[in-house]
């Protein structure tokens, strides 16, 4: 990587949708900028088969092909690529300095957008049988439950899509949610309560996950009887929400109780000059056009504070 | 440039279990898009290790037996193989240093 400078106007961390459209609109406004990402770029949505609801595309477009297009977008207005973890963030006088296993690059200004990660159930069994049954990843991991029982556990958008995903494959899908009632779109609740391969367990909470080589059963528990069941799967699908992955940025921007990070209406932290945007925000709507409608905010307000 | 070949069931005995180098196969999907994310790494990391290992990919739809027998239920998944046996396995998709920190650990023990 040492074609790379090491000053820029611009540092985004993370390369998923916010991400990628702030690149867009820095790189068009002649910001240099380098977009760094610790792990692939197109952020969570990758793991989407297929996004119904971004707009401009009627039929659909998987979360790959989505964010690969953004992707080489950027690239084409001179965005520049580190693919890396983000240490830390530090301020000195005006300057940020940004901290990677590949040394330290500066800039005026900081878009973070690092979203959010999986959260897990943090159940006895999740840790030992991932990859084993246990999955986070429905599109991936679907095709290896082909006639077989599987178990999601959530009652967001996340899991419901999962739920459907999976009725592909096995014969009968257990959505298990804590609550009484899903969090997720209408459109595909009603896909959901249609399809006769889905049983929902509601008010119910995973205890345990259980098996010797593969995955056999999970351990429930209803909460508000407090009975204690178990069912026999093959496969248990965890989509029980997200964290907003800002480890590395604690004591030095303001973060809520949940650990997003707070900005005001120009998408600007409590530190000059470091914004954020797309589910790493506190107040995301976390869909990815409201990443994208971000990513754009915040880029237009950095070229205000870069030329200020 | 080393890149990775492509294995499948029938020749896996020959190209894997009695290579002389280690092998790293990359079990991947069409279908599964984080496959197609660490597709790229995967060629990096030949390069980088041309001599040293080889790498293979593997598509799990063409030769479900052989994942089915290393277990493999969640894709990506990267298992590097020894003198016939898998001593590394890798799910999910994982950054590159983490990748280079397995393959030199496998290659050390």
């Amino acid at each position: 990587m040492s074609e790379l400078a090491k000053k820029y106007d611009v540092i985004i961390i993370g390369g998923g949708p916010a991400g990628l459209s702030a690149g867009i609109y820095t790189a068009r406004a002649r910001l240099s900028t380098l977009l760094i990402e610790r792990a692939a770029i197109g952020g969570q949505i990758i793991n989407a088969g297929k996004v119904e609801n971004y707009p401009g595309y009627a039929d659909g477009v998987s979360g790959i092909d989505l964010t690969q297009a953004m992707h080489q977008q950027a690239e084409k207005f001179g965005v520049q690529t580190l693919y890396d973890e983000v240490i830390a963030l530090e301020i000195n006088g005006k300057d940020k300095i940004v901290k990677t296993p590949q040394g330290d690059f500066i800039s005026k200004a900081v878009i973070i957008a690092g979203g959010a990660e999986r959260q897990k159930l943090n159940v006895p069994g999740e840790a030992e049988f991932t990859g084993k049954g246990v999955s986070y990843c429905a599109t991936c991991d679907g095709a290896f439950f082909r006639d077989k029982t599987v178990a999601v556990i959530g009652g967001g958008n996340a899991a419901v899509t999962e739920a459907l995903e999976l009725t592909k494959f096995a014969t009968k899908v257990t959505l298990i949610h804590r609550r009484h009632e899903l969090r997720a779109a209408k459109i595909m609740e009603e896909k959901l309560l249609a399809d006769k391969k889905i049983e929902i367990l509601w008010d119910t909470v995973v205890l345990e996950v259980l098996g010797d080589k593969l995955v056999k059963s999970i351990k429930l528990r209803n909460i508000v009887t407090n009975k204690e069941s178990a069912l026999d799967v093959s496969g248990v699908f965890v989509a029980v929400g997200s964290q907003p992955a800002t480890g590395y940025l604690k004591g030095l921007v303001t973060l809520d109780a949940v650990g997003a990070v707070i900005t005001n209406d120009r998408l600007e932290t409590s530190v000059p000059g470091i914004f954020a945007a797309g589910d790493i925000r506190s107040g995301s709507i976390r869909q990815v056009v409201g990443a994208a409608g971000d990513g754009a905010m915040a880029a237009i307000n950095v070229g205000k504070y870069v030329s200020g | 440039m080393s890149k990775p070949v492509e294995v499948n069931e029938a020749k896996f005995d020959e190209m894997v279990l009695k290579a002389k180098l280690p092998v790293m196969v990359d079990f991947w999907a069409p279908w599964c898009g984080p496959c197609r994310m660490v597709a790229p790494i995967v060629d990096e990391l030949a390069n980088e290790y041309e001599g040293k290992v080889s790498f293979m990919k593997l598509n799990v739809d063409d030769s479900p037996k052989v994942a089915s027998k290393y277990g493999v239920m969640s894709i990506p998944a990267l298992i590097i193989f020894k003198n016939g046996a898998p001593v590394s396995n890798i799910v999910g998709f994982r950054p590159k240093p983490e990748l280079k920190k397995n393959i030199d650990t496998a290659l050390g023990g």
